[in-house]
Order: structure tokens, then sequence, then C-alpha cells
């Protein structure tokens, strides 16, 4: 290889160094999050044992921490979430995909990417301000997926809309040829090829609801110690009792509230790594394909 | 797999009447849940615009310029000290984090490609992306703010934690748009590789970078909860970065919106259409951007 570079080595040297640095600095603040929150944990884990995961009574003036009805409750609040947000989702990329004309399918993509960009705390006050107060849904874990639905209905639209559109052009008019319905095209060439990179679409809405804080702090009732799958009862997230304790939290609640983040933080983790790997998996087979 | 397969439940031999019928209420269904995606939008937009211009021209144009009344009860404007901290915070954190995401992404792209050290900082990335905003808020906390107090600055490095995974993804995608032929007519020339990244690959992927930056800030600059434990709580006008505790819109819209009086919740609304305002101001001039000058797939 001939080296024309010259003088401009030790630039370009120094250069490569700065971008490898900035690259790592991914790993070293994964690694600072992981560190210092765990250690910051520690106390409450220790004074609490797994009686921290399992226990439901949580009471700062009594030094009892037991997280269970707030970990229930950013599970439930997501699956109502959930239930709500996937068949709207699936609906509403089919309908840009398979059914909208050309003209409308631009616009439509781009009010529903709208929605996206309105802050969860302007959805939060909406929440609290109208929702909660005029439907007389109250705050309550409904409210709360209610608003988490709305606000992950893009996200998970706009990936099962990537992953519908790698289906080939070539099965899905062999499909009509047999004379399918469009509603039978898309049972039989559309869902199938799809399936795997919908399940990471819904898993990523998952994991965006269940680390959303703000809106649901702000509408889910911050009721403390609620186990129940009555929908219209106020409870509490792990988020929301971070949020709305912190202010006047002593040393030790602190630490039961960090811990709580570092559950969250484990949680979301784990939900964003399976949906990572299935949509990658997915797309991948998909354009190997075509 | 099923490749080219057609799906062994597609079953043609049913009565004809019945299967178009289903066809047509499916359909019917897709069209009424895109209905139900922009109902909600438009009902959040009509209040927030209903009721926070009201609030907004009703004291124009001290409302974007008064302090905020220390007595949360008492009518009248006042969001100027959030709308500086909100710019504070926001202009901090894109300082930080877009030209460390594009070096990032440089790396990633043009440095690492393949290698083991390149796909770990790739995946980890996705994984960053994933961490929930109120965890970085507590992360900064623990950090800086336990240290050096609140301050708007405390906000802008958690800010900046959320941004920079969004912003070396997008960068990275850009890159990889940019031909490989610049690269080599660069080469060519006898520029070396830094100065090929500087002064060819950066400047033709510019527009995408700016605009996936700017998408990035919109969100950052909406964010409340990496707020929480970093900037603090104030009233008055604070246009220091470093110093002292701040504000910002939406933290303004979280504390005023659980208030029970309605001055509070008209401030809130205010607030939230100046927000809202913002970030849809930074999106549609990303949008121009991508629109614009971005480079075709």
């Amino acid at each position: 290889m001939i080296d024309l570079r010259g003088k401009s080595a030790h630039a370009d040297r120094a250069f490569r160094w700065v971008a490898v640095g900035a690259a790592a600095l991914v790993l070293l603040v994964l690694g600072l999050i992981a560190v210092v929150m765990t250690d910051k944990a520690r106390p409450v884990l220790a004074e609490m044992g797994l009686d921290f995961f399992t226990s439901t009574r949580w009471s700062a003036p009594d030094v009892l921490y037991g997280a269970l009805p707030f970990i229930w409750g950013t599970l439930y609040t997501a699956a109502i979430a959930l239930a709500i947000a996937v068949p709207v989702s699936l609906g509403v990329a089919l309908f840009v995909t398979q059914i909208a004309p050309r003209w409308l399918k631009k616009p439509l993509v781009y009010m529903i990417d709208l929605v996206a960009v309105v802050p969860s705390v302007v959805f939060g006050l909406w929440g609290v301000l109208v929702l909660s107060q005029h439907f007389g849904l109250g705050r309550s874990f409904l409210t709360a997926g209610i608003i988490l639905a709305v606000m992950i209905t893009p996200i998970i639209t706009s990936l099962a809309r990537e992953v519908i559109e790698t289906t080939p052009a070539s099965e899905k008019e062999a499909a009509l040829a047999l004379g399918a319905t469009r509603w039978e095209m898309i049972g039989a060439t559309v869902l199938p090829h799809s399936k795997g990179g919908l399940v990471g679409a819904v898993m990523l809405g998952l994991g965006r609801a269940l680390g959303e804080t703000i809106a649901a702090a702000l509408v889910i009732g911050s009721a403390l110690g609620q186990i129940t799958t009555n929908p219209f009862a106020p409870g509490n997230s792990m988020p929301a009792v971070i949020a709305n304790e912190w202010g006047e939290a002593d040393d030790m609640h602190k630490s039961a509230l960090i811990a709580l983040a570092v559950t969250l933080f484990i949680i979301t983790i784990v939900v964003n790594l399976i949906a990572t790997s299935i949509v990658q998996r997915s797309m991948r087979r998909s354009r190997g394909k075509v | 797999m099923s490749q080219s397969v057609l799906h062994p439940g597609l079953d043609l031999r049913r009565k004809r009447s019945w299967r178009s019928t289903k066809s047509l209420l499916m359909s019917v269904l897709m069209g009424l849940s895109v209905v139900a995606v922009l109902i909600p939008l438009i009902a959040v937009m009509y209040a927030v615009i209903s009721r926070g211009a009201g609030v907004m021209f009703a004291s124009f144009p001290e409302f974007f310029t008064a302090e905020i009344p220390m007595i949360s009860r008492k009518a009248g404007p006042g969001m100027g000290p959030a709308i500086v901290g909100t710019l504070l915070a926001t202009g901090g954190a894109t300082l930080i984090a877009v030209p460390l995401g594009i070096l990032g992404a440089v790396y990633l792209h043009e440095y690492g490609g393949t290698t083991k050290f390149a796909s770990i900082v790739r995946f980890m990335t996705t994984v960053m992306t994933g961490v929930p905003s109120i965890v970085m808020g507590l992360f900064i906390y623990l950090t800086w703010t336990m240290k050096f107090g609140y301050s708007a600055f405390g906000g802008a490095l958690a800010l900046a934690c959320l941004m920079l995974p969004v912003v070396i993804s997008s960068t990275e995608q850009m890159l990889r748009l940019v031909p490989t032929n610049l690269r080599e007519a660069s080469y060519a020339l006898g520029a070396s590789k830094s100065r090929t990244i500087v002064s060819v690959v950066l400047p033709a992927a510019l527009p995408g970078i700016v605009s996936g930056s700017l998408l990035a800030i919109a969100r950052a600059a909406g964010e409340t909860a990496p707020l929480l434990f970093a900037v603090g709580a104030a009233t008055a006008y604070n246009p220091h970065l470093f110093t002292e505790a701040n504000t910002a819109l939406s933290l303004q819209i979280f504390s005023n919106a659980t208030s029970s009086f309605v001055a509070a919740q008209e401030r809130a609304w205010g607030a939230a259409l100046t927000l809202m305002t913002l970030t849809f101001m930074l999106t549609v001039i990303a949008r121009i951007f991508t629109a614009r000058f971005a480079l075709k797939r």
C-alpha cells in the first residue's frame, strides 16, 4: 500500500482516537448507570432483602419498602396500553400500506408521526384535566393505560409499516389472482410474512410503555398498595412513584426509589433487547429474501 | 418457513358473498383504527390550542416575558423563566450530544465497521435508547447534582444522555447512504482519511444528520423526567447554565397540572402550547431538511 498521508498521519490518528472515544462514551455511560445505581440501591436491598420485590407494604415512616404493587401497576398499565395499542396500530399500518390511496398515505403517516412529537407531559396534562375529568374515568390504571396506548401507537405503527412493506408484491398478487379478497390476501401473505417483525414492534412499544414516567405519574392516581385487576381503581407504577415521592424522601427512601429505578431499568432493557433482536432478525430475513 | 407458498389458512371455497363482506368489514375496522389514532391527537391539540391560546394572548407578550408567580393560585402571566430554562437545558444538551453523537457514528461507520468493538458499541447504543428517561434523570442526580447542586446544566447532561444514542444511530444511517465513490475519489486526490471524513463524507450526509439531530432535540425539549431531579425549582429568571436551580416549560406543566388552582392550570396550558409550538417547529424544520436536501436512498 502506498502511504500518501505524510505529515497528516498524526492528525489522522488523533481524529480516529477522538471518534473511538466518543463511541466508547456509550459504554462508559451505560456502565456507570449500572454501577452507580446498584450501589445506591444497596442499603434498601440489604434492609429488605427479597421482600423488596415480594412485599406489598410501602411505608416510609415504618422503613418498609415492598415494591410489588408498583411492579404490578407498571406491568398492568403496560398490558392495558398494549391491549388497546396493538390492534389499533396493526389496523393503521394495514390501512396505510394496503388500503389507503397513494395521495392519502403521506399525510396520514405525517399525522401519526405527529403524535410522537407531542411531549409526554402534555399528554399527561390532557389526561389529568380533560380525559379523567370529563369522561368519568378518574385517575386510574385505565386512564394511564389509555394515555400510554396513545403514546406508543405511533412507534408500533411505524415499525409495523416498515415490516409489512417488505412483503413481496408477487405473493400478494398471487393470492389476489387466486380470487382471494383483500382481507384473505392480508391473512395469507402479509401477516405470516411480517409476524416476527410485528412481535418485535409490539415489544418495542412495550419497552416504551414500561419506562414512560410523566404521563403515567400524572394520571395513575398515586394510590399505595393496590394490587387489583380493576382497571378503574387508582394505582401506582414504578416510574410514577419515583417522580412523585423523590422530593420528600429521606436517605433510605431515596435508596428504595433508586432500587425501583434499577428494577425498571432491568425490565425495560430485557424487553428492549428481545425486541431489537426479533426486529433485526426478521428484517434481515425478509431483506435477504427479496 | 413457507416462503413462496401461500398460507395454508387461505380457504377460497367458502361463499363469495360472505368472504367479500368479511373483507369489507375488516377494511372498515382498519379505517376506524386510523380514526381512533387521530381522535386523541386532535383532542389534545384542540385542548392545548384553545385553552393555551386564551392564556397566552390574554396577556401578550407578558406571558413570554414575565416571571412565574411565586404563589401559584395567583392568576396572571409568566412563563419567561421556564422558556429560558428549557432553551438552556436543551441547548446545552445539543452542544454535548450532537458533536459526540456524530463522532461516535463516524467511528462506527467509517472506522469500526463490523469489528467486534463496533458491534458491541452499536448494540449498546440500542440498549441505551431504551433506558427510561427517569433512570437517566436519577443517574445524573447521583453523579452530578449531588456534588454540584441544581442547575440547568444538570438537566442538559441528562438530556444529552438521552439524545446521544439517538444521534449516533440516525447519523450512522445517514453515513451509510454516502456513496463509496465519494470516499474513493477523495482518497485518489491524496486526502487522508480524517480529511475525507471531515470535508467529503460529513458534508454529503449533513442534511440527514441535521434532520436526525433536530428530531432528537425536539424529543429532548419535551422531556420532563430527566429534568425533575437535576434542575430543581425556580420562579425567577436564571440565565446561568451552571449555577442555581432553574426551571423548564415541561417542569412547569408537570407541577401545575395537578394543582387545584385554576390559575395554575391555565398557566400549564399556556406552557403546553409554548412547548408544543417549539417541538413542532423543530420537527417541521427537520422535515424540510429531509425533503429538500437529503440524499436519496
